[in-house]
């Protein structure tokens, strides 16, 4: 009774061994040290879950894994640099729990949060002695480097993968916590999932052209149809039909970001628009699909109304920018702001994005926009990842797809899902003040 | 919850074989979830189940042989998984019918950081069902193969 249960029809994994070469043989055994050996070890533990039956060589990696949710992911940094590992290949970092640019701004009052503080810090400084750079984005795509069309990656962060996948047409699995650090270690994967072409290929068709082409070009709708999309798909992969091409990359980012909260969706295809997706017929890896979805204005409107928990026109904190805001968000809302009413006193409004795009929009002006008008910046972390909104905040307006479907269970407030003109023009009016009508 | 680890009740069904994900042996009470369930915002540090959503919302995973379809959502589940290992509040053991990449890992990284031998097996789904809340599961798994043996049979009332 010892023989394993053909259980797995879809890659009949019994007969499956992985193969190993002989360098990563080497790395197994211990030759490259026992930091590299203890990194191997996960991954090819992962491979054989996963049933691949060789590795990956990847050229890059996003680690997830540096933001504290306990003393486990500090024990695994800090036991890899102890036995002497390092990263081999180019490695930027996802958010920490702390900004580490605006001290206090992460609140340490009570027993938990200086907890988080302190060890939080200790592993984002884990992380940076293993070799990553210090980039503390969600948005690794807005960096000056990203990945080539083709290029094998390692990268962690649900809505950086949907991204990487689909709009740079780069390959990575599902990585997370642990699995992202050890890519970065040994420079390899297991050759599984979104790795191969088998699994790129769409397989429900999601047939939007019953919405106007104007409410598909606005910046609320792509946050919507992620949620729908995602709620509806789960983890197979969506071939949106009838986008319009001149859709954006944050727009693109807002789907997939939305759409990988509500559902798993790591890899999406939008007709005429990214790049493995020049016809239907292409996106769906020449196969017919085996669901098609009609969404209308009425599902982008009920979609604000399942994300938007508030039920009162009560405002307390606006918070945009969740994946990390874009030069051109920033720019966006510098020209919202600018010349305008002042938010209202009782409005606390945050904006999240990265240093290095930070960096950016100071130098072109728009951060001095963003601080006269009363935005509070917040970098290398997020506002519903950690501790940042005031004890007393109850109702929170956000642009974000995903900021909405996490913040309720993380943080406990309530959120209003809005465009980002309704979060200038509600902030300033100290109450939430939304128009469904744009959407039909 | 009734409990009736002692009575082995009327013959002892047939040892279930599975896929040997995660090597280890252990036994406890199972508890069987109606839904996957995601450890990161799914359930504390306690192991206490806090998804309002979730079926068995209130539930505690800690010391059970954990029976459910597949893991949910965010890759952070291993790391949630991995310190819940760590503090002792854990599953002593998981089952699934989905060779789930992201809890495996939680089990991984416990055994590489605190020798905890977690055993993870995949079943196919007629044999998931099988593995009723309340029964007593003993888990052998090694890379080999893995045998879940129940020493209490499905309850008549249809309970799990």
């Amino acid at each position: 009774m010892t023989a394993p249960a053909s259980t797995d029809a879809s890659s009949g994994v019994d007969d499956d061994r992985l193969v190993l070469s002989s360098v990563e043989q080497e790395m197994l055994a211990g030759r490259r040290g026992p930091g590299v050996a203890m990194a191997m070890r996960v991954v090819t533990s992962l491979a054989t879950v996963r049933g691949a039956q060789r590795l990956v060589e990847v050229q890059s990696a996003h680690i997830d894994g540096c933001l504290y949710h306990g003393q486990a992911g500090l024990d695994f940094a800090t036991r890899l640099h102890a036995l002497g590992a390092r990263v081999t290949v180019p490695t930027t970092l996802n958010v920490g729990s702390l900004d580490l640019l605006h001290p206090g701004l992460v609140r340490e009052q009570t027993d938990h949060e200086r907890e988080v503080a302190q060890n939080g810090r200790a592993l984002m400084d884990a992380y940076v002695a293993l070799g990553a750079r210090p980039t503390w984005t969600c948005a690794p795509y807005q960096l000056a480097a990203r990945p080539a069309f083709g290029e094998h990656v390692a990268w962690a962060e649900s809505n950086a993968i949907a991204f990487c996948n689909s709009v740079l047409g780069a390959r990575t699995d599902r990585y997370g916590d642990f699995l992202d650090i050890c890519a970065a270690i040994t420079g390899r994967a297991p050759f599984a999932g979104l790795h191969t072409d088998a699994a790129r290929a769409g397989e429900v068709l999601v047939d939007c052209t019953a919405i106007p082409t104007r409410v598909l070009g606005l910046d609320l709708t792509a946050p919507l149809l992620g949620y729908l999309v995602g709620s509806r798909v789960g983890t197979r992969n969506p071939v949106l039909l009838g986008l319009p091409t001149a859709t954006t990359e944050d727009q693109l980012k807002a789907f997939g970001a939305a759409a990988a909260s509500s559902g798993g969706v790591a890899m999406f295809h939008v007709v005429g628009v990214t790049p493995e997706a020049p016809t239907v017929e292409a996106a769906l890896g020449g196969s017919p699909p085996r669901e098609t979805i009609a969404l209308t204005s009425d599902d982008l409107v009920a979609a604000r109304r399942e994300l938007s928990t508030a039920t009162d026109s009560r405002l307390d904190v606006v918070s945009v920018g969740t994946p990390h805001a874009s030069v051109d968000e920033i720019a966006a809302l510098a020209r919202l702001l600018e010349g305008g009413r002042p938010v209202a006193p009782h409005v606390d409004f945050y904006l999240s994005t990265g240093r290095s795009v930070l960096a950016e929009a100071e130098r072109l002006g728009f951060l001095d926009i963003l601080t006269r008008s009363g935005v509070r910046v917040v970098v290398d972390t997020c506002t519903y990842v950690t501790s940042v909104l005031r004890p007393g905040a109850r109702t929170v307006m956000t642009n974000s797809g995903k900021w909405a479907h996490y913040a309720p269970g993380n943080l406990g407030v309530e959120v209003v899902m809005a465009s980002l003109p309704e979060c200038v023009e509600s902030a300033r009016a100290g109450r939430v003040v939304i128009d469904d009508a744009q959407l039909r | 919850m009734t409990r009736s680890f002692a009575d082995p009740g009327p013959g002892r069904p047939e040892p279930i074989a599975g896929r040997c994900l995660h090597s280890g042996a252990a036994r406890g009470a199972v508890l069987h979830l109606d839904e996957p369930l995601s450890f990161w915002g799914g359930t504390d540090h306690s192991g206490r189940i806090i998804d309002q959503h979730h079926p068995q919302c209130g539930e505690s995973v800690a010391g059970v042989v954990l029976v459910m379809r597949s893991g949910r959502g965010s890759s952070s589940s291993s790391y949630v998984l991995a310190e819940q290992l760590r503090v002792g509040t854990g599953p002593a053991a998981i089952v699934m019918s989905e060779p789930d990449a992201i809890v495996t890992l939680g089990t991984i990284v416990a055994a590489e950081l605190y020798e905890r031998a977690v055993p993870v097996v995949m079943v196919a789904p007629d044999d998931l069902h099988a593995l009723r809340t309340g029964a007593l599961a003993a888990i052998d798994a090694t890379p080999d193969g893995a045998v879940i043996t129940v020493a209490t049979p499905p309850r008549p009332d249809g309970q799990r």
